[in-house]
């Protein structure tokens, strides 16, 4: 009996067949999902959750300046050592307020010496170091890191990879700003160059 | 020139005709082959080549051609040049019998399905002598492999042929598809369904055609008994494949779907056009299984083909006898 059962399972599972072929066929009517690239581009739809190079997210009244405050999150938790921060130092003061201190100090008052403004002097970016884990995004305090949406990003030269990311901000923000008015082509194709991942 | 027998010039003739047509279609075939395989996986296959990629098998075919051929060393040089020669020519031979036409047969023979059946045999051969003569473990692994499928699966195809030779009365080709009709329901694979799918999956494994590419398998081979080949050493093993792909549809075609015969008219059109779907099918079942094991293999073949061919003869020949 058993035996009988075992043929016919078998048998009966033959099917299976069938319904692969109907999957592939399937998949061969359907509508392809390859770009051929040169002539046809991704769209913002089909990168959502693309991880390019970091990028800075600037302050929502100051596109040009970063949200970021120096606080060396970023760095630290980087394990492959590609982010570079150093601190903006604190304004030197002038021969006229130095004097003014001084006087100050001496009459017995309270004297408020110029703190470093909590804003990084440079922030650099080794792209080529980088292994796009995420570690930066998820420990910036201050949301000021992001993935840029850039695809498209090929150089032959290993300098390009070796990005300062406040001069980018600060080009990304002179374009945005020229864009906004008129949409002109030449813009838009610098601004998919360097990527502005729309907030959300 | 009176000293020229015609029947021999017609022959030249057919053979040239078969070479024309064994290459031609086997550049359509890689084409079709890699447009079916991309599309199935969504992609667009070769594309840039040409309008739509369709030059591709022609640069791939120069390609070939200019390729420098290698013999590895130590390997024996006679007989791994032998092998791609071997797997070829004997191919042209088996166009000979087929009927594509009313009148467009290479040769009329009696004996023209024992010919394909005997001459195909010389493919087991040519794969022994490659994985061999490579020097090559995996090409003696793809020999082995190739050796022991070949041989298996070419028992159930005899077997199945044999029932609509009993059928029938004939080993002639053209006369079997004369027995049939235009219509679907007058061609033999009515009668004998489960004749005409043991005779596919046969063929399937005596192409060596996925899921039963076990000489080639290349996630475990490389490329199986042709690992060591470049260039046209290679290039004669691939058109070898096709045409051989194309012999077994045209047998099937002309054993089982009416050969030339069809709807409305008859012709080589006819023909074609049904080699084709069933190329078509084998190209799809290719890009949908995976391969099998060699055990599962062999297991198809002894445990569930045989028997069903056997049985399959034994009503037949009963039933002929019969009425």
């Amino acid at each position: 009996m058993s035996a009988i059962k075992k043929i016919w399972d078998d048998v009966t599972s033959l099917w299976s067949l069938i319904v692969g072929l109907k999957v592939t066929g399937k998949n061969f009517a359907d509508k392809q999902v390859t770009l051929h690239y040169p002539r046809e581009t991704v769209s913002e739809a089909q990168i959502e959750g693309f991880r390019g190079p970091l990028e800075l997210v600037g302050k929502p009244k100051k596109p040009e300046k970063p949200k970021c405050i120096a606080c060396m999150m970023c760095v630290t938790a980087c394990p492959s050592k590609c982010i570079t921060v150093v601190k903006a130092k604190a304004p030197k003061p002038t021969e006229a307020e130095l004097q003014a201190m001084k006087e100050a100090e001496e009459r017995g008052e309270k004297v408020k010496k110029p703190k470093a403004p909590k804003e990084p002097a440079k922030f650099l970016y080794d792209f080529s170091l980088c292994s796009l884990c995420g570690s930066c995004v998820e420990n910036c305090p201050v949301d000021s890191l992001r993935y840029s949406s850039n695809v498209y990003f090929t150089s032959t030269d290993r300098k390009d990879f070796k990005m300062d990311l406040l001069g980018r901000l600060k080009k990304q923000a002179e374009v945005a700003k020229s864009a906004e008015p008129v949409e002109s082509p030449e813009a838009a194709v610098e601004t998919s160059e360097n990527s502005t991942r729309k907030d959300s | 020139m009176s000293q020229i027998p015609v029947e021999l010039v017609k022959l030249l003739i057919a053979l040239v005709a078969i070479a024309a047509f064994v290459g031609l279609n086997g550049l359509v075939l890689v084409y079709l082959e890699r447009k079916i395989a991309g599309h199935v996986q969504r992609r667009p296959g070769p594309f840039e080549v040409g309008p739509h990629g369709i030059l591709q098998p022609l640069a791939d075919a120069v390609k070939l051609i200019g390729k420098q051929l290698f013999t590895p060393s130590g390997a024996d040089k006679l007989l791994f040049w032998m092998a791609p020669v071997l797997s070829f020519f004997p191919v042209l031979l088996l166009f000979l019998p087929l009927p594509f036409g009313p009148t467009a047969t290479g040769m009329e023979m009696d004996l023209g399905l024992l010919l394909i059946l005997a001459f195909s045999g010389l493919n087991v051969l040519a794969i022994c002598l490659a994985g061999w003569g490579s020097n090559n473990k995996w090409g003696i692994l793809g020999a082995a492999r190739g050796v022991a499928q070949s041989v298996a699966y070419e028992i159930p195809l005899l077997l199945s042929v044999l029932a609509i030779s009993f059928q029938t009365g004939s080993l002639n080709l053209s006369e079997i598809v004369q027995t049939q009709g235009g219509w679907p329901w007058q061609w033999n694979v009515m009668i004998q369904p489960l004749a005409f799918i043991i005779y596919f999956v046969s063929a399937l494994g005596e192409t060596n055609r996925a899921p039963f590419d076990l000489p080639e398998a290349e996630s475990e081979l490389t490329a199986g008994f042709h690992t060591e080949y470049s260039g046209m050493g290679f290039g004669m093993f691939f058109l070898a494949e096709y045409a051989n792909m194309i012999v077994v549809c045209s047998v099937a075609v002309a054993l089982f779907l009416g050969g030339w015969q069809g709807p409305f008219f008859d012709g080589a059109w006819w023909f074609l056009a049904k080699v084709y779907l069933l190329l078509v099918v084998m190209i799809w079942l290719r890009w949908t299984y995976p391969r099998v094991r060699f055990d599962q293999l062999l297991n198809i073949n002894w445990k569930w083909l045989m028997p069903l061919a056997l049985l399959n003869l034994f009503i037949t020949a009963f039933v002929t006898k019969l009425f």
